[in-house]
């Protein structure tokens, strides 16, 4: 199998994307949608878990943008967009039926398969729960394959949570553990009020720290403060992985922007070990 | 064929001609905006005759030479990358009808270059980019079909001096030792004015065969030595590169990195000046009546603040956090990243330099003044 993005198979350039048809518009929140899109060309994709894609609008640019679900069928995408900028806006005004531009996938994913037999610890904070959604979903899909799955999710308010229907839904799966807290919340909210790492301690009676996979995604100052929880509670800096974000423009190692230390995050991330970061994690603007 | 032979300045002439009717755009040092630049050449009237630079930390003047010599400069501001790696280039088209969006590829100009007076440095600055571009697990398809084309005519380093450069210090130079098509070393004697011509490659011998040449004695072979050597002796910078990317990676917060971020103008000439800095920004550009877009990149530097902007701000707000990327990136994490420095010793950065910022003697700072222990290993 060819694993250079589909992109370059295609066009021969790693830079052409190719064309995509909207095929589902779901609104999350005020100000965040879930797209699915189809490829309009003949080819097979293997996009996984923790992975992005460069969406196009043409005649606005292009973006990075994680995978957050994993349609069935081949050649299909889904992606949970969140308006903050000039494409991203267009892209959520995207209906069914427009044009849109992708190239990919590109990056490291979840490490699903390392974490067969293990606990897995699923922690995201805001848009960062996009990302891991993908890999819930593959963990559902082969639940058999791992222990206690346990997802910890804050958000900023009630009306910012994603996948309303969906956290519904896997809490009521008795195999999934999942908790929800909010910094600010409103008067009809009756869960949790704080930050995500205080989430932590309260399942601790879930996972052995030292057969656990932890997966992380959120602002850096969510992660950091993760992190420190989850080395308190004993697991292994090899086994806590993060996603981070900058600002790729290439995918594909060759713009610069996204250098952390020695890393391209869009090729050698964005999905890392944390005992690869903790070199550089006290670093101030790096 | 012998492996050295001997042209004179008629037969530079003629290389000239030749490259041209082989099909080539020659590209050469040329005086320009009182600096020896790269630009478009058609005979030999239009290199530097009889001129030469002087070089420091922020300090860029030419003037006549005593001589005639053809090659008797370090390099300018300018780099083989602004040929090889242009910008802007246009990545793709895209053109709106009915049945949607129609995306197309531009194709390459299709013009072949030939460089004439690639420095060693410059050569390896070329290899260097090769692993960025064309070794990597993505090729970058625009330099691939340049680099494959490009001819590549070497000039060894001889008869000047060489202030801001430190390729010594880095195994780059001066004498090119390959990768090059015909490599040429002046010898300007009062009565002779000659090259040492030497070849790199098959269709180098071609083009050689072509031209008046006739084998080189042992004394050209030992005044070219003498020359290049006499080069190496006077270099004007070196770098201590033994452990030198460990060293940096553990004193990212040396408090010199404030120091250099006080003279330092974030202005990015060192990136614009140094021939391996790769890095680009993407752009849409559309008509004003959105029916055809373009998507263009242009070469970048991360000395400014947009470089780092990430999900609503710049993650490089401060100098010294720009100024510490770019010098780490060029003397420790490339190494990581690509199997070599990202710094051929060419002192371009040190010249161009509008506050006269010398990186060897920064990068010395750091490394002896700095932690050993304790960071990254």
């Amino acid at each position: 199998m060819d694993h250079r993005a589909l992109t370059t198979q295609v066009t021969g350039s790693p830079f052409v994307p190719l064309p995509f048809l909207v095929i589902g518009r779901r609104r999350e929140t005020r100000d965040t949608v879930t797209l699915r899109l189809r490829s309009l060309c003949d080819a097979t994709l293997h996009a996984q878990p923790g992975q992005f894609m460069m969406l196009s609008v043409y005649g606005i640019g292009e973006v990075p943008i994680s995978i957050s679900g994993l349609p069935r069928r081949p050649g299909e995408l889904e992606h949970t967009i969140r308006a903050v900028g000039s494409v991203t806006r267009h892209l959520v005004a995207l209906h069914r039926g427009d044009h849109i531009g992708v190239r990919g996938p590109f990056g490291t994913g979840w490490p699903l398969e390392a974490a067969y037999g293990q606990d897995v610890l699923l922690i995201a904070g805001g848009l960062g729960l996009a990302p891991l959604r993908s890999a819930l979903v593959a963990i559902l899909r082969e639940r058999w394959r791992y222990r206690q799955v346990v997802v910890l999710y804050g958000a900023r308010s009630p009306a910012d949570l994603l996948y309303r229907r969906d956290l519904s839904g896997w809490q009521q799966r008795a195999k999934i553990t999942v908790y929800v807290t909010v910094d600010h919340p409103d008067p009809s909210w009756r869960g949790q009020v704080g930050v995500v790492p205080n989430l932590i301690r309260q399942v601790t009676a879930l996972f052995e720290p030292t057969n656990t996979v932890a997966m992380i995604c959120g602002p850096e100052i969510m992660m950091r403060f993760t992190v420190r929880e989850l080395q308190k509670h004993g697991i292994p800096d090899e086994r806590i992985f993060l996603s981070l974000e900058r600002n790729m423009q290439c995918g594909i190692g060759l713009c610069g922007h996204c250098q952390f230390g020695p890393f391209f995050l869009c090729k050698d991330g964005p999905v890392l070990p944390y005992s690869r970061l903790a070199p550089y994690r006290d670093i101030r603007e790096l | 064929m012998a492996s050295h032979m001997i042209i004179d300045v008629d037969g530079l002439g003629m290389l000239i001609t030749l490259l041209q009717r082989e099909g080539y755009r020659v590209i050469g040092p040329t005086l320009r905006d009182g600096a020896i630049g790269y630009d478009v050449i058609s005979q030999v009237d239009d290199l530097p005759l009889g001129w030469e630079d002087e070089q420091d930390a922020g300090r860029y003047r030419v003037k006549q030479r005593q001589d005639t010599a053809v090659f008797g400069y370090a390099v300018g501001p300018h780099s083989w990358k602004r040929f090889l790696y242009p910008s802007p280039v246009v990545l793709w088209r895209a053109r709106h009808s009915a049945d949607g969006w129609r995306i197309n590829q531009p194709a390459e100009d299709g013009a072949r270059l030939a460089f004439l007076g690639v420095r060693s440095c410059d050569l390896h600055a070329i290899m260097v980019l090769d692993r960025v571009l064309l070794r990597g697990p993505y090729v970058d398809p625009s330099y691939a079909e340049r680099r494959r084309q490009a001819f590549l005519v070497a000039v060894q380093c001889a008869h000047f001096t060489p202030r801001t450069c430190f390729c010594v210090s880095l195994g780059t130079g001066p004498r090119a030792t390959h990768g090059f098509d015909l490599a040429l070393t002046e010898l300007v004697q009062p009565q002779t004015h000659r090259f040492v011509v030497e070849v790199g490659s098959a269709r180098g011998a071609a083009i050689l065969q072509q031209l008046p040449h006739r084998p080189a004695q042992p004394s050209d072979l030992a005044a070219a030595e003498r020359a290049i050597a006499q080069t190496a002796a006077s270099m004007g910078r070196q770098l201590q590169t033994a452990g030198l990317p460990a060293a940096l990676l553990a004193n990212l917060e040396h408090p010199h990195w404030d120091t250099i971020a006080q003279r330092c103008l974030a202005c990015g000439n060192c990136t614009l000046v140094c021939p391996t800095c790769f890095c680009f920004t993407a752009e849409e550009r559309t008509d004003l009546t959105g029916a055809t877009t373009e998507r263009i990149r242009h070469l970048d530097t991360c000395f400014t603040l947009s470089f780092t902007y990430t999900a609503g701000k710049s993650l490089r707000q401060s100098i010294r956090s720009r100024y510490r990327q770019w010098l780490t990136h060029k003397l420790a994490t490339w190494v990581e990243q690509f199997g070599t420095f990202g710094c051929v010793g060419c002192g371009r950065c040190i010249t161009w330099c509008p506050v006269g910022i010398d990186l060897t003697v920064e990068a010395a700072t750091i490394a002896s003044t700095g932690q050993t222990t304790k960071g990254v290993e």
